[in-house]
């Protein structure tokens, strides 16, 4: 077989704790994005529109869904003979098995499937940030540099930077300094968790890093500050698109609401870079003669039959007559009933919201969202407050 | 029990002209993200058919594109799967334009499968049909030929095939006729054959000349073979003419029917997925009674109305009672009643365009108005 010049290696077993209720039990990148995605399909679709056609997703916490979605990759035309898309859970092996520790440790179990497609370079993505980024741009640099580590950067407002990786870097973009998480950033470049390293570079680095017993096995705390001190050929490349970490409930809504507005700060309508997911096959969606539905989107199989205004309906949810749900998201199979009044609320999958519910009241903002877990059951006439957490549906 | 599927794509391409200029009447946009064709095809799909033949005989680039490899059919097999037949033979022979002749023509193919039923279709019946029970309706009747039938009430002179049966449901008498008026059971252009049955058959009708399907097989054939009808109940439209396309497409609005075409029996209608974005609406858009696509981005008024993926309707644009397929752009302050506006069609703004309940107004692909 032909050698690859890149696969990608998906670190998708992050549990998302700071999403509460909707992550209770699927893993974050397989959370509802945009009416009519999940996390995971922006960087899945980014490595499709990008030439990279090997990608393996580490999963771990609440595999399930996220294994069931991802599949035999055929969504996002991964269903390749030779490559393709691969979900790799962790597994016993003769030594016994365990728990990936940190990211670099995820990678490091498995190496085997690094060394089986024996590329080049290999791509580190994680599945939890909402952003269009072309990789074969990064990979040029990259090979241009003749770099051992290339690290994707972003420049974030100077009163985040100590929420992220910040690094500083030269005129010929060769890294000088990084700092996880500083209390005092010297600069705005944040790294985005996107690396390439050449293979055999990388594979070396983690046997290392496995051997040495004080590591906590982490690229960020660990490998990253070792190779700089060791004055590997290091590089940045810097991207300037849009670019969201959604690892809040708050940031999640916020990238919901930049898909909103006659020119959205994110533009999903894209032919020539379209982000692909798996959808239901369901008709186009209807409004009623009494629906109203402003400055939101919504994908098929919807039945409006109240008003929405300023907010993201998933697909196959159903919206009952004089029911009012503003700067919201609804996600896929959701039913609500009439005259349900939902504000500043998200509601996730196959929610059923009886008659009269109230989510949301005069508190109700961006930093205090009501959130409906999966699967649960509002009774009529219930009144949730703003950012308070409903869950009471289970695994069904 | 394992049963072929064979739909006939082009047979009626005269029927709706104007939408079949540019394709087959199988590749006829429907319902706002679908292709006729999806209809039959699902059917088969969703009641355990896993071989398909598709017979075509010209301007079907846009149905082969559609369809590709049948994959969004689940289509897409080692074993059977999705065949499109094109039509066979040197120039010197004609194009069959009967059934009878489109079926000859795939002899060879039929012959080669190891099925034991066949079941034939029109691409044109826009209905949610469980193939299953009408071959197992086929088996119990010891049947040769099923034929589906509806109960209709007709009022146009369009040519009919009108069946009587016996009081066990066997065929008495076919009539083709363009006379009938009133309710009546007429045949649904779909039918069920015993393979073995068919090609002794076409044999037959080799041998004595056969021209007509309907003539010489099913009118004069009541005594001769065992014909029963198989009654459809429920949703049935097809598609002969550019207003009834209208009508049939603006019934979608009508609840009942999205349910039983879309949902019944968790049967849905797949069709090829394009990946558009969530449909955007702006801030002073207003939407009623009309179905909405992905990938359309809608800032004017839209009511009683379909659109198809990626249509921009602009502001102060006025869309009433129309159907606008994929891609068109309906400008500024533009207004559209009654219109059937098909692919890439781009409506300058300041443009007043109006048809009739009963002769909408049609824009053919790619026009500029």
């Amino acid at each position: 077989m032909k050698k690859k010049k890149c696969i990608a290696m998906l670190l998708a077993g992050g549990q998302g704790t700071r999403l509460f209720a909707l992550t209770g039990s699927v893993a974050k990148p397989a959370v509802s994005f945009g009416a009519k995605y999940r996390i995971i399909d922006f960087p899945l679709s980014n490595c499709t529109n990008s030439g990279i056609d090997t990608v393996g997703v580490l999963t771990q916490y609440q595999p399930l869904i996220l294994n069931e979605y991802v599949g035999n990759g055929e969504p996002w035309d991964l269903d390749r003979s030779y490559g393709g898309v691969h979900t790799l859970p962790p597994y016993q092996a003769k030594t016994g098995g365990e728990w990936y520790k940190g990211t670099a440790n995820a990678i490091y179990q498995n190496l085997h499937f690094i060394n089986e497609f024996d590329s080049e370079h290999v791509l580190i993505l994680s599945g939890d940030h909402i952003y269009k980024m072309d990789y074969s741009k990064m990979l040029a640099e990259h090979i241009r540099h003749d770099a051992d580590c290339t690290i994707a950067v972003i420049d974030v407002p100077k009163e985040e930077a100590s929420r992220f990786g910040i690094m500083d870097y030269a005129a010929d973009k060769s890294i000088t300094s990084f700092e996880e998480k500083p209390k005092n950033p010297k600069s705005n470049h944040a790294s985005m968790g996107i690396y390439i390293f050449k293979k055999d570079v990388l594979v070396r680095e983690l046997i290392a890093d496995e051997n040495d017993k004080n590591s906590v096995n982490d690229f960020g705390k660990n490998i990253i500050p070792k190779m700089l001190k060791e004055k590997r050929g290091m590089y940045a490349y810097q991207f300037d698109g849009y670019w969201k970490d959604v690892g809040t409930v708050t940031s999640l809504w916020e990238a919901n609401m930049d898909l909103l507005g006659d020119k959205p700060q994110f533009d999903l309508n894209d032919p020539s870079f379209k982000i692909y997911s798996r959808n239901q096959p369901l008709p186009p969606s209807y409004i009623g003669e009494n629906g109203r539905f402003i400055n939101s989107i919504m994908t098929t199989g919807c039945e409006i039959h109240g008003t929405v205004i300023n907010s993201v309906i998933g697909e196959g949810v159903t919206i009952g007559e004089g029911a009012v749900i503003e700067n919201s998201i609804v996600m896929q199979g959701t039913v609500i009933g009439k005259n349900v009044k939902i504000s500043y609320g998200m509601i996730d999958e196959n929610v059923v919201i009886e008659d009269k519910v109230t989510i949301g009241d005069k508190d109700s903002d961006k930093n205090k969202i009501a959130l409906v877990g999966r699967n649960s059951v509002l009774k009529r006439g219930t009144k949730v407050a703003a950012g308070e957490i409903v869950d009471n549906g289970g695994d069904r | 029990m394992k049963t072929l599927g064979i739909i006939f794509g082009n047979l009626h391409d005269k029927d709706v002209g104007e939408l079949t200029a540019v394709r087959s009447l199988a590749s006829v946009p429907f319902g706002g993200r679908f292709r006729l064709i999806d209809f039959v095809l699902s059917n088969m799909v969703n009641s355990g058919i896993t071989k398909v033949g598709v017979i075509t005989k010209n301007n079907y680039q846009s149905l082969m594109d559609h369809v590709g490899s049948g994959k969004h059919w689940d289509l897409s097999r080692k074993n059977g799967g999705l065949i499109i037949l094109p039509p066979y033979g040197g120039g010197d022979k004609d194009l069959y334009s009967h059934r009878l002749g489109a079926i000859k023509n795939i002899e060879s193919f039929i012959r080669h499968c190891d099925e034991d039923y066949v079941v034939f279709s029109d691409c044109d019946n826009v209905c949610n049909m469980n193939f299953a029970s009408v071959v197992s309706s086929h088996i119990q009747n010891h049947a040769d030929i099923t034929l589906v039938t509806r109960s209709k009430n007709l009022t146009n002179n369009k040519p009919r095939t009108i069946v009587e049966t016996d009081g066990n449901g066997r065929v008495v008498k076919v009539t083709n006729t363009n006379k009938a008026s009133g309710e009546n059971i007429v045949f649904a252009n779909t039918f069920v054959m015993n393979r073995k049955f068919l090609l002794n058959l076409l044999d037959t009708a080799t041998e004595l000349g056969y021209t007509s399907f309907t003539h010489d097989i099913l009118a004069t054939g009541c005594n001769r073979y065992n014909i029963y009808a198989y009654m459809q109940d429920g949703y049935f439209a097809n598609i002969d003419s550019l207003s009834n396309y209208y009508k049939h497409s603006l019934e979608l609005l009508d609840k009942n029917i999205r349910d039983e075409l879309f949902y019944r029996d968790g049967a849905n209608i797949y069709t090829k997925v394009r990946d558009s974005a969530p449909a955007r609406v702006g801030s002073d858009a207003k939407i009623t009674n009309s179905l909405i696509a992905d990938g359309c981005d809608i800032q004017g008024e839209v009511t009683g109305s379909i659109l198809f993926r990626g249509v921009k309707i602009a502001k102060g644009a006025k869309v009433t009672n129309s159907i606008i397929f994929q891609d068109a752009v309906i400008g500024e302050n533009s207004s559209l009643n009654c219109v059937v506006a098909d692919k890439q069609v781009v409506v300058l703004d300041g443009r007043t365009l109006s048809g009739h309940e009963t002769h909408p107004y049609f824009i053919s692909k790619h026009a500029v108005i």
